[in-house]
């Protein structure tokens, strides 16, 4: 590794300078602010604030609605990335095998990931609606009277395709690099050896794979707790009955549309400690059993 | 050269100083479209009218997220003079006693002339203190109404002039129109929350709360599962479950519309400010117009339904000149011919007799049927404690749980007794919050 020695100490701190306002500008003073928040219950305008030491977690613990949500998001984490981890890792093995198209596959499988959140969310709320929506339609034919405004089931498969769609692509152009990288010699002589194209699988390119799998999967966890706000927002708004209600959705709804700010700021705090959390776990016991 | 310099320098700083003169007034509203078009209109008509102040409207997006700016800007001391504000925000606005102004002391203190007697009092009912002063300014106000197709209701053997009158006539007519094979189910609703709860209760004179609906006080807690209520909301299940209801959806009902528009659903409880949507959308049949249903057998009913939308808050903290300008705004707001032509284009009601009244002379009711059903329907009886509106704090919160609670009784999780006693518990839980946040 190549290491620059500065003989100025001033000029290291300058060249981070930027890096390090916009973290503090837009990361730690937020946050900073959040976990203040979260120990004052106030008005909506900020004209009486009180302390009120951990009533605003108390709260939260008591409350029959955030555990919902805690187990929404819990489901609703695990199905979208297994989900569309399952669905890239089998497009890109796909694309892998073929010879002269790959281009032109890799191409139009990436173009979901360039469509916002929101706009991605509008297109499933048409393709999915009960009134006027194409599946709808089709599922009646063959017997499912589909209608995610009532049936927290659907609610549930609608923002879980929708979001894990959105995220194949950004899976996929990973995956297909990675297996550009796993040596074909391995597989070959796997090959000679007598194993099938499925062992050869399993046994030589899964665990070679695994460094961008792992990658992925803090990725993708990260993805469906926090980026897939706006799906949630344009299709379901976390209902029927909370049914959607993922503790992203939640801070939002209690903060800017309920201006319950002191609820919504404890909640803000939890999700940051959960995320750390979670991020230590991946990193200290899942990363073990990543090959490099 | 240098001549022709200094001229028009001149004539630029006397443009600047001109245009200096002029007090600019903020008002962040949230109507978008052809609503928001003639908005500007209306402001450009008040702009035009006088030299001294000039009002800016600037679009914020819904109700939520206009209500959330003004807030968030008063936070930072950048808040504008004029927001609009939902019905359901009342409660969050009337607590926020340093951030606003009340109206009426904008008034006074601003010597506009201003008699409140001459707004309409089930408009002016819903933005007033206990005594009676009034705290914003009714803009834009609507009330449920049934919507129905008369196509339908010959196929099936009905009287098309008669809509239904009664929730036992209703059932009655949905369950012939279903067995005649007219349309597949008998009707929908949008706004669960403010159509079968909130109007539903004042309809029928039955209490939503205590002290007065919550006009009294932050003490004011739920009492929404009433005989009455459970018995309704008992029926609707029934009804989702035969197909003679179909549930539109959360909040405003956004599916209930479009079933009613694809002839699926005969009938459509909506507001009356959907009226000019509903006649753009049901092309392909005749549309007939009554009052929301009553059951027959509860005392008091039909006593008179309330609104829903938005009205106009001053919000404290600008300078003394653009309250001025805000008070002869609102005057001019409040004039006959802005409110009736506002009014008749919009339907949104009128918000003083004297428009109400100028729409008869010009014979617009007679002319344009529907158009008059929401103003008799809040005019049908002088408003009770029950029937003048209702205020409490975190409601629009409340307003998701009633959703929720419907959705639990529609799955089948809890019966209508159950789904009512969990909105009581959990919106009293949030009015307990909002009474702690503000004293």
């Amino acid at each position: 590794m190549k290491r620059t020695i500065f003989n100025n100490q001033l000029l290291p701190w300058l060249l981070l300078a930027p890096q390090l306002a916009i973290t503090f500008i837009f990361f730690l003073w937020p946050a900073g602010q959040a976990i203040k928040q979260s120990f004052l219950r106030e008005d909506a305008f900020g004209i009486n604030s009180s302390f009120v030491g951990l009533a605003n977690f108390r709260a939260l613990l008591d409350s029959p609605e955030y555990m919902n949500s805690l187990q929404v998001t819990a489901v609703f984490a695990v199905l979208v990335t297994a989900l569309s981890m399952g669905l890239s890792l089998l497009l890109a093995v796909a694309v892998d095998r073929m010879i002269r198209s790959t281009r032109l596959y890799t191409t139009l499988l990436v173009w979901p990931y360039a469509v916002a959140p929101a706009v991605a969310g509008i297109l499933w709320w048409f393709i999915f609606n009960p009134t006027i929506g194409v599946m709808p339609y089709v599922l009646n034919v063959i017997g499912y009277d589909w209608n995610h405004i009532s049936s927290k089931t659907d609610a549930m498969i609608l923002v879980v395709v929708a979001s894990a769609w959105k995220q194949i692509s950004y899976n996929f152009l990973f995956f297909v690099a990675g297996l550009q990288a796993v040596p074909a010699s391995l597989r070959e002589a796997a090959a000679i050896d007598g194993a099938g194209p499925v062992r050869r699988f399993f046994d030589i390119t899964f665990p070679l794979l695994s460094p961008t799998t792992f990658f992925l999967l803090v990725v993708n966890i990260v993805y469906a707790m926090f980026d897939t706000f706006g799906v949630i927002d344009a299709t379901t708004e976390g209902g029927p009955a909370q049914a959607t209600n993922i503790m992203v959705y939640k801070v939002y709804f209690d903060g800017f549309v309920g201006q319950n700010i002191g609820s919504s700021a404890a909640q803000s705090v939890v999700l940051m400690l959960l995320v750390v959390t979670l991020t230590v776990i991946q990193f200290r016991w899942v990363e073990k059993k990543v090959e490099y | 050269m240098s001549r022709t310099f200094t001229v028009s320098a001149f004539a630029l700083i006397a443009s600047m100083s001109a245009a200096n003169a002029q007090t600019d007034i903020q008002w962040w509203h949230a109507m978008g479209g052809e609503l928001g078009a003639k908005l500007e209109e209306i402001v450009q008509g008040f702009n035009d009218s006088q030299d001294e102040y000039n009002v800016i409207p600037s679009y914020k997006g819904t109700y939520p997220e206009t209500m959330t700016a003004a807030i968030a800007a008063f936070r930072a001391k950048e808040q504008p003079a004029i927001v609009q504000v939902f019905e359901v925000g009342t409660g969050t606005m009337m607590a926020a006693e340093g951030a606003i102004v009340p109206v009426y002391q904008l008034m006074q203190d601003n010597d506009v002339q201003f008699d409140q007697n001459a707004f309409l009092p089930a408009v002016v009912g819903y933005y007033t203190d206990t005594d009676g002063n009034m705290l914003s300014m009714p803009f834009n106000s609507s009330t449920p109404i049934l919507y129905y197709n008369k196509d339908v209701f010959e196929k099936a053997g009905l009287d098309p002039e008669q809509p239904p009158k009664t929730w036992g006539e209703m059932e009655q007519f949905s369950k012939q129109i279903m067995e005649s094979g007219a349309a597949s189910c008998g009707f929908t609703t949008g706004w669960v929350s403010w159509i079968q709860t909130e109007n539903f209760s004042a309809w029928h004179n039955q209490p939503i709360g205590t002290e007065q609906n919550g006009f009294g006080g932050l003490e004011a807690r739920l009492t929404v599962n009433g005989p009455a209520q459970v018995k309704h909301w008992g029926n609707m299940k029934k009804w989702a479950d035969e197909g003679v209801f179909k549930y539109g959806g959360p909040v405003g009902g956004d599916n209930a519309p479009p079933m009613f528009y694809s002839q699926e659903c005969a009938m459509i409880m909506n507001s009356s400010a959907s009226r000019a949507g509903v006649i753009a959308n049901a092309t392909d049949f005749e549309l007939g117009y009554g009052m929301l249903p009553y059951y027959d057998d509860v005392e008091g009913a039909p006593q008179n339904s309330i609104i829903g939308g938005a009205t106009l808050w001053v919000l404290s903290g600008r300078p003394d000149e653009e309250y001025a300008g805000a008070a002869k705004f609102f005057e001019y707001l409040s004039s006959p011919e802005v409110q009736a032509d506002w009014h008749q284009f919009s339907g949104y009601l009128p918000i003083t007799q004297a428009a109400y009244d100028l729409g008869k002379e010009q014979n617009y009711y007679s002319e344009n049927p529907g158009s008059e059903v929401g103003l008799q329907q809040i005019t049908l009886n002088e408003p009770t404690e029950n029937s003048k509106g209702l205020r409490f704090g975190n409601y629009v919160q409340i307003r998701g749980v009633i959703d929720e609670e419907f959705e639990q009784l529609l799955n089948g999780s809890k019966d209508a007794q159950g789904a009512l006693d969990s909105v009581v518990e959990r919106g009293n839980k949030l009015i307990e919050e909002f009474q702690a946040q503000n004293q």
